[in-house]
C-alpha cells in the first residue's frame, strides 16, 4: 500500500517534523521507539486498511529538527499536543512502541481531550527495584539483537572489501541515522527511564490497550501489569512468540489486537 | 620540551583469568576484587613515585579522574594533588583533570582548583576534560547527549567565576546560583593554565584553539596510532590561523627506559602485559554511549567502521605482547640512547611541547618505576630538553618566586 512523506512545520517552524501518512479512516497516530522507525512496515499497511495512519518521527529522530528546544518528557508531550493542532486533529486514536509508548502515556495523561483511545506497546517509563529493566544502552549489537527478537532477522553477512562505494556509503548513513536515534533517545530514558510517569498515569482518561511480548528482553513482561495497575480500566494482552517487537515479529495478530480493541464500542 | 610524570594508579591485583571471569575493568567491576589494605600501600607508593619525579626534576606531575575503574584509582585527582602540593616543591600539578560536567554545582571546581594552585604557590595546571563515557555518562548517569552542553556551560561559570572580582548570578541550563563568589581566588592570573585532554574530536581540537587552551591527547595507543590525530588537529590550528607553536600541544605515552633494550624487556615486560591485558579490558557496550560522542565526529572519523563498533569482547586490542606492543609504538623502550632517539622523533613527527610519561603501567613495583624514572631523568630528558627552545611556553604555570613561597614549620 501506499503512503506519503511529508514535513510538518510546527510553532512557527521551531520544529520541522518529518512524517509518514496513509490509509483511510479515523486518525491514527504512531509514535516510534528509541530506534526510529526505519521503513513503512507490514503492519502499518494493515492498520492503514481502517484507519488513516500518521506516522511522525519525533523531533532528533531521522529528518525531524528542533530536538534542543525539548529537554524533558514534559516538553515532548507538549510538542506532540502542538503537532496534532497543526494537523488540524482535535482527537486521534494513540499508538505508542516502548519510548514512543512513554510518550503516548504522557500525552494522554497532560490532555485527555487529544486521546480516543490509547494503545501502549511494551511502554518505557517504569522501574521495579525487584525487575530492574536490562541497560540496552550497554548492550553489544548481538546482545541487543537477543533482546529485540524471539527470531532475530538474519543479516546476511557483509564483506566490507566487496561492498561498492554506494553499498559503504549507505552502511555509514544507517549506522549515523542508528546513532542519532539512540543519542536523542538517552534524553528522555538515561540513565533509568522512570522519570516519573507512575504519578501520571492516573490521568489517563481514554480507554487504554497495554500489549506485551511474552518473550521481551529489553522491557521484561512484569512491567505489563504494573502499567495495568496504574492505568485505569486498562487492559492488557500479551501476545506469545513475540519479544519487543511484536508489531514486527508477527504483525497480523498485533494488529488484529489493536483493531479489536479500536473497534470494540 | 617539557616532561611530565604521570599516573593512573592501576590496582596490581586483578587475579591473571580476569579477562575471562570478568567482562569489564571498568565501570561494572565488582569492588570485591579491591582489598583495601594492599590499596593502603599502592597509594603510598604511587604518591611515593609521583614526589620522586618531581625530586628527579620532571617539570609536571600528572593526575587525573576516574570512576568505577580498576587501573585508575583516583575519583578525586584533587585529593591527590592535594597530598602532593605539601611534599613537593618544584613540578607542576597537572591535574588532568576535573570532568567539569559531574561537578554540581561546577562552581565545586572552581573552589577546589583554586585551592590546589594558592596552596601550591601558582603551580596548578587545571585540566578540564569532557571524561569518558564510561566515566560520565555510565558510571556518573550523565544524559549522553546534554554532557557537552553541559560541560560548556560548567567551563563558562567557572572561568567566570575566577575572573569576576564581584559577585554575580549565574541562571544557566544546567546550573542556576543566586550567588557565584568564589572563595579563594587562583593564585595564577587571570586564572592556571587549562588544558584540554581529549581523544581524537574536531569540536575538542577547535574549541581549545579557540580559547588558546593545550589540547593533550591522552590515549594508550602510542605515539604510531597517534599520527593521524595529531596531524589533524595541527591542520585544524593551520585552518583557524594559529601559531603552529609545539607548546600548544600534548601527548601520552608509554615509556620503559633500563641499561639495555633486552634489560627493557626483563625489567618491563610483565607489567606491560598486565596493563594491556587486564587493565584495558573494557565491555566494548561502555565505549561509547550514544550521543557521547556529537554526529558531526561520527561522520568525521567513523563512518567506515561504525557498524563493527559494538561488536567484540573490548575496545582495545590485546595480545600483541611486549614485541607486538613495541612495534605498534603502544610502549616506546630500550636502553637511554634507544629511548632518547626514538623520542626526538616521535617528539617532532607529532610536534609537541609537552610530553606526558606514563612510566608506572599495570602492576610495575615502585622499585623498577623509580628505576625507570631515574635513568629518564638522567640518561634521556637532559638531551632532549633543548627541542622546540626556539618556542614560548604560553601555556605554562607562573609560580611565586622562592622568596614569597611558604616556609615548613617543620624541616623535612
Amino acid at each position: 500500500m501506499s503512503y506519503e512523506t511529508k514535513t510538518v512545520s510546527v510553532r512557527d517552524g521551531l520544529f520541522q517534523v518529518e512524517m509518514r501518512r496513509g490509509g483511510k479512516g479515523d486518525p491514527l497516530v504512531y509514535l516510534h521507539g528509541a530506534g526510529g522507525q526505519d521503513a513503512w512496515d507490514p503492519f502499518f499497511d494493515l492498520l492503514a486498511e481502517r484507519y488513516t495512519v500518521y506516522q511522525p518521527f519525533s523531533p532528533g529522530w531521522r529528518g525531524s529538527t528542533g530536538l534542543d528546544h525539548l529537554d524533558d518528557v514534559h516538553d515532548m508531550a507538549l510538542f506532540y499536543l502542538d503537532l496534532f493542532d497543526a494537523l488540524g486533529l482535535a482527537s486521534v486514536n494513540l499508538v505508542g512502541h516502548s519510548l514512543g509508548g512513554m510518550f503516548a502515556a504522557e500525552i494522554a495523561a497532560m490532555d485527555a481531550a487529544y486521546v480516543r483511545k490509547l494503545v501502549l506497546c511494551a511502554p518505557a517509563g517504569l522501574w521495579l527495584d525487584e525487575a530492574p529493566v536490562p541497560d540496552f544502552y550497554a548492550m553489544t549489537q548481538d546482545e541487543l539483537m537477543a533482546a529485540l527478537y524471539c527470531v532475530p532477522p538474519a543479516i546476511p553477512p557483509q564483506d566490507p572489501a566487496k561492498a561498492t562505494p554506494e553499498q559503504r556509503q549507505a552502511t555509514a548513513r544507517a549506522a549515523i541515522e542508528q546513532a542519532k536515534a539512540l543519542a536523542a533517545s538517552t534524553k528522555f530514558l538515561w540513565p533509568i527511564w522512570d522519570k516519573g510517569l507512575k504519578k501520571r498515569l492516573h490521568r489517563i482518561k481514554a480507554p487504554t490497550l497495554i500489549v506485551w511480548g511474552d518473550s521481551d528482553g529489553l522491557n521484561p513482561p512484569v512491567y505489563g501489569p504494573e502499567f495495568q495497575k496504574l492505568t485505569p480500566g486498562s487492559r492488557l494482552v500479551v501476545i506469545p512468540g513475540t519479544a519487543h517487537l511484536p508489531m514486527a515479529e508477527r504483525p497480523e495478530e498485533f494488529v488484529r489486537v489493536v483493531r479489536e480493541f479500536l473497534e470494540a464500542p | 620540551m617539557k616532561f611530565h610524570w604521570f599516573h593512573l594508579m592501576p590496582y596490581p591485583d586483578l587475579p591473571p583469568d580476569f579477562r575471562e571471569k570478568y567482562r569489564s575493568v571498568w565501570v561494572d567491576v565488582p569492588s570485591h576484587l579491591y582489598d583495601p589494605v594492599r590499596g593502603h600501600q599502592v597509594y603510598n607508593e604511587y604518591l611515593d613515585e609521583l614526589e620522586y619525579a618531581d625530586a628527579m626534576g620532571f617539570d609536571g606531575i600528572c593526575v587525573n579522574e576516574h570512576h568505577q575503574n580498576a587501573y585508575g584509582l583516583m575519583p578525586s585527582p584533587n585529593l591527590m594533588a592535594a597530598a602532593l602540593a605539601r611534599r613537593t616543591r618544584n613540578a607542576a600539578l597537572v591535574v588532568l583533570g576535573n570532568s567539569l560536567a559531574l561537578y554540581n554545582p561546577p562552581t565545586r571546581v572552581a573552589e577546589e582548583f583554586a585551592m590546589l594552585d594558592v596552596i601550591s604557590g601558582g603551580r596548578l595546571v587545571a585540566g578540564f576534560p569532557v571524561g569518558t563515557a564510561m566515566d560520565t555518562n555510565y558510571a556518573y548517569g550523565q544524559t549522553p547527549v546534554t554532557l557537552r552542553d553541559k560541560y560548556f556551560e560548567a567551563h563558562d561559570l567557572i572561568k567566570k567565576a575566577w575572573t569576576e572580582p564581584e559577585p554575580f548570578a549565574w541562571n544557566g541550563k544546567f546550573s542556576q546560583l543566586r550567588y557565584v563568589n568564589v572563595w579563594p581566588r587562583p593564585l595564577q592570573k587571570p586564572h592556571p593554565p587549562i588544558w584540554i585532554p581529549g581523544g581524537s574530536s574536531v569540536e575538542t581540537w577547535e574549541w581549545s584553539i579557540e580559547h588558546d587552551y593545550l589540547y593533550a591527547n591522552l590515549s594508550y595507543g602510542g605515539y604510531k596510532s597517534a599520527k593521524s590525530v595529531m596531524d589533524g588537529y595541527w591542520e585544524t590550528v593551520d585552518k583557524m590561523g594559529g601559531e603552529a607553536n609545539p607548546y600548544r600541544a600534548g601527548f601520552l605515552q608509554l615509556v620503559a627506559v633500563s641499561e639495555s633494550d633486552a634489560q627493557a624487556e626483563a625489567d618491563y615486560a610483565d607489567a606491560a602485559v598486565y596493563f594491556f591485558e587486564r587493565c584495558l579490558h573494557v565491555h566494548r557496550g561502555f565505549a561509547d554511549a550514544p550521543g557521547y560522542r556529537t554526529i558531526r565526529s561520527l561522520e568525521a572519523g567513523l563512518t567506515g567502521t561504525l557498524l563493527g563498533q559494538r561488536s567484540g569482547r573490548s575496545i582495545y586490542q590485546a595480545g600483541g605482547g611486549w614485541k607486538g606492543y613495541l612495534e605498534e609504538g603502544n610502549i616506546l623502550a630500550g636502553s637511554p640512547e634507544s629511548v632518547t632517539e626514538q623520542l626526538r622523533e616521535v617528539i617532532k613527527g607529532l610536534r609537541i611541547g609537552h610530553l606526558m610519561l606514563l612510566m608506572q603501567f599495570g602492576n610495575m613495583s615502585r622499585e623498577k618505576a623509580m628505576k625507570n624514572t631515574r635513568l629518564f631523568a638522567e640518561k634521556v630528558m637532559p638531551n632532549l630538553r633543548d627541542v622546540w627552545s626556539e618556542y614560548e611556553d604560553r601555556w605554562w604555570i607562573k609560580p611565586l618566586d622562592a622568596a614569597r613561597r611558604a616556609a615548613p614549620a617543620v624541616a623535612k
